[in-house]
């Protein structure tokens, strides 16, 4: 991890919660069960019905971090263009997202930087400026800060600066791994999305699971030309396992998708968080008979798609929004803003935010700070009961 | 070009015009651009380079043609004097038993503290192994009232400078002892006194840091001359070097002649990157001469040569000239429990390094042969060390964790009337759904939160 870098062994780790066990007694805060969730594609014939995937697409049980690689590997064949780097890149990564790429690939395009990410993220900057389609690692979100001056003051502003010379950097994406593990403590388990969110100039995507990691990687590489910050919540890169088309495909940034339709409430989130939705939703429409809660994954976090979630709470008259990082701030406050303006009138309740405490993710209490499955359903509840 | 000066026997590379100037004057000197110029002078004071003679030999400075700065040692591998001309080292045998059973003490908890990690009872572990050396010799040098700022390889320093083995254990389990209260990673740990900070996982963040704190401590004993004036010392690998924190550091405490020690453990890796992908220099040694900065690089498999280095350079820093000593090793562990460095180097690599040397045998040979220390005593001590790593390690396992409402304090000095309410509100969660969370691991259960 820097210092700590490098949770390689992750799975195992998974096993034992350091910030406290589940209670033996739970019945909602118990672990995500990523076999059985609707959210991934157990089957491959599940895939058939995805408008955003290739028709007739051969497909793989793949892990987040084997989609990921598959979408690198995807982009180095697709394009001569596109660069591979960052600490530990060579040897396949902390969290193996590059294995096996510089054999394949040769260390030209794939190559191990020395350990400065203001470094990574301005020689990515330049490359990307000169046409290049730099892929850029920070080997955690955390340790992203040192590269905050060439993303906020040179990434994002490129564009608007160059004017009528029309440079841009079109084709960078940083890629860094985000979110708590149960055992990252202050720096290893941070989501800065909002922060990068707060930036015009820069596009945050935050993918859910392995398929939708792949399309949007691709997507940010290939068909856009603005600098895409990516986020990959790393919890789930050996947790999450679901069939993944083989072939190219791009899920298009900046459009949100409605992963579970439904007419009383609308849960907005993104990332690891919606796994914890999707169980507490499932708990409380047994509970509660007749309701039915639509869920959103936001998939890009700005520019973000404010049609579709107003378009939802119109429907349904009740939001809550759900992220992992701190309240204060945080994307729920954008979403719950812009809802009340848009959509005020069919407001039933207040807009609710269920997030991380304000605090900084203290060891042994991690679960008590991050969002988890019974805060989730009581929040709901309380929005329907309002 | 550097110009080198020799001290008992230790050269340190110097780093020139300014090398000499006491600190309490401040600020180097350095003649503005005002300064007349003699007709017919060999060489005219830039404002940026004040002492540069022209040339017609257009010749450009190849590093790979200068030789490398040589790695001082006193022992051999043998634990034999390299120089017979020379004394022993001027460390009394009872301070040396000491250094060793630190290094042992170290090597013995890793050893234990792996192992417990691999068993699924702590989520993280960081060894030294290869490095005790280093981190024992210089903390040796420093004061109590020395400061250290440290990166999360220097167990050493904490167990020199008195960092008990009740201390490690409370903070590993992030238990109702532990200083750090629970919030920290495993290794991150920290103490008032002797100060040294608790360890941040972010790289070289620390580097910067000490510069400041050096400054600081040196304001501070100019002003209260009746007190023994005070260094920093600031531990870093030769991965985070590459990082802008470092470069920011020695430039100021360059300018400001901040009396700071930067010790920089160059053990080949950065996780996985060698430090070929690392760096193309010589070291990061080479740096500090770039900085102007007084520089040394020693063995540091040997805990003589890091120990009179560190307290030369100490005196150095005192005078007004930060230091930077480049301690060579090999990281003989992986990175960390999160690690398997198999992945990436031949086994066959670090045997032969383990093999090669090691600080803590080549320390031993010396106590053996001088007649300080036995096989009987060896196994004596590790029975022992092993035995009292395991009371600590079993006492601090069992013992409670810090109450709930270390969550929210301390994030500002006072607890905001937000985080007041999202604590009322945890509160209630707690309440409303008992069988949901099991606070029974936490010192006062629910009561905690108050």
């Amino acid at each position: 991890m820097a210092f700590s870098r490098a949770p390689r062994a992750l799975p195992r780790l998974f096993r034992r919660h350091y910030s406290g066990a589940p209670s033996p007694k739970a019945k909602l805060n118990l672990p995500i069960d990523y076999k059985t969730t609707p959210l991934l594609y157990h089957t491959p014939s599940a895939l058939s019905g995805v408008t955003e995937f290739p028709a007739a697409a051969t497909s793989k049980r793949l892990n987040y971090f084997q989609a990921i690689n598959s979408a690198l590997r995807t982009a180095l064949s697709t394009s001569d263009k596109v660069l591979l780097f960052g600490e530990d890149v060579a040897f396949g990564g902390v969290f193996r997202c590059s294995m096996d790429l510089q054999t394949e690939f040769g260390s030209d395009r794939v190559f191990n930087t020395p350990l400065t990410e203001q470094g990574i993220a301005g020689f990515a900057i330049g490359a990307a400026a000169e046409g290049m389609k730099p892929v850029a690692e920070i080997q955690f979100a955390d340790y992203v800060f040192p590269a905050f001056d060439q993303i906020i003051n040179e990434a994002a502003k490129f564009r608007y600066r160059e004017g009528g010379t029309g440079i841009n950097v079109g084709g960078l994406v940083i890629r860094m791994p985000c979110g708590a593990v149960g055992h990252g403590a202050l720096y290893h388990s941070q989501s800065p999305e909002s922060l990068f969110a707060h930036v015009p100039g820069v596009r945050v995507v935050v993918p859910r699971s392995p398929s939708q990691a792949k399309g949007l990687l691709l997507s940010s590489i290939f068909e856009h030309n603005d600098p895409v910050i990516f986020m990959e919540p790393k919890i789930l890169y050996r947790a999450a396992v679901e069939y993944v088309p083989n072939e190219y495909y791009t899920i298009p940034l900046s459009k949100a998708e409605v992963i579970k339709p439904g007419k009383d409430l609308t849960v907005i989130s993104y990332g690891q968080p919606l796994y914890m939705c999707s169980a507490a939703i499932s708990a409380l429409e047994k509970a509660m008979p007749g309701v039915n809660v639509e869920l959103i994954d936001l998939r890009t976090i700005y520019p973000w798609d404010r049609q579709t979630v107003l378009e939802s709470v119109r429907k349904t008259g009740r939001a809550i929004v759900v992220h992992e990082s701190m309240i204060n701030y945080g994307v729920g406050a954008e979403v719950a803003a812009t809802i009340q303006q848009g959509a005020f009138l069919r407001l039933e309740a207040p807009v609710k935010r269920v997030a991380g405490w304000s605090t900084h993710t203290g060891l042994t209490y991690e679960q008590f700070i991050l969002p988890d499955v019974a805060r989730i359903y009581d929040a709901m509840k309380q929005t329907l009961e309002y | 070009m550097r110009s080198r000066t020799t001290m008992k026997g230790l050269r340190m590379v110097n780093r020139g015009l300014n090398a000499r100037v006491p600190w309490r004057i401040g600020t180097a000197q350095r003649w503005g651009s005002t300064i007349s110029q003699r007709p017919g002078s060999d060489r005219v004071h830039f404002p940026g380079a004040v002492n540069s003679k022209f040339t017609t030999d257009m010749s450009f400075i190849k590093p790979s043609d200068l030789p490398a700065i040589p790695t001082y040692r006193v022992l051999d591998s043998d634990g034999e004097l390299v120089d017979k001309t020379r004394g022993p080292p001027n460390v009394s045998d009872k301070e040396v038993l000491t250094w060793y059973k630190n290094m042992l003490t170290v090597s013995i908890m890793d050893v234990v503290m792996f192992e417990a990690q691999r068993q699924g009872r702590l989520s993280f572990y960081m060894v030294s192994a290869g490095e005790e050396g280093i981190a024992v010799g210089s903390a040796a040098a420093l004061t109590p009232d020395d400061v250290v700022f440290a990166q999360y390889r220097e167990a050493g320093v904490f167990q020199q400078r008195g960092f008990t083995l009740k201390n490690f254990m409370s903070q590993l389990f992030a238990n109702c002892n532990d200083t750090g209260n629970g919030r920290n990673m495993p290794v991150h740990y920290g103490q008032n006194y002797p100060r040294i900070y608790t360890i941040s996982s972010p790289l070289a963040t620390q580097i910067p840091q000490a510069s400041g704190a050096a400054y600081a401590l040196k304001i501070q004993d100019s002003q209260n001359p009746n007190k023994d004036p005070r260094v920093v010392a600031c531990y870093f690998g030769e991965g985070a070097a590459s990082e802008g924190d470092f470069h920011a550091a020695l430039n100021i405490a360059a300018t400001r002649s901040c009396p700071v020690i930067f010790l920089c453990r160059n053990n080949g890796y950065a996780i996985s990157t060698p430090t070929l992908e690392q760096y193309r220099g010589d070291g990061i040694a080479s740096r500090g001469v770039g900085y102007g900065i007084d520089t040394i690089r020693v063995d540091g498999n040997d805990v003589f040569a890091v120990y009179e280095a560190m307290q030369e350079a100490r005196k150095r820093a005192l005078t007004g000239s930060p230091v930077l000593i480049e301690a060579m090793s090999y990281r003989v562990s992986h990175h960390s429990t999160s690690d398997d460095s198999f992945a990436y180097r031949a086994r066959v690599e670090v045997e032969d390094w383990k093999r090669r040397d090691n600080p803590i045998t080549r320390l031993r040979k010396w106590l053996e042969k001088k007649g300080l220390w036995s096989e009987e005593q060896e196994k004596e001590a590790r029975d022992s060390l092993r035995a009292a790593v395991l009371k600590e390690f079993g006492e601090a396992e069992k013992e409670k964790k810090p109450p709930l409402r270390n969550a929210f304090t301390d994030v500002y000095e006072d607890v905001t009337e937000e985080a007041q309410e999202q604590m009322k509100e945890l509160r209630r969660l707690l309440e409303e759904y008992p069988e949901e969370y099991d606070l029974r691991p936490y010192k006062d259960g629910i009561k905690g939160l108050d």
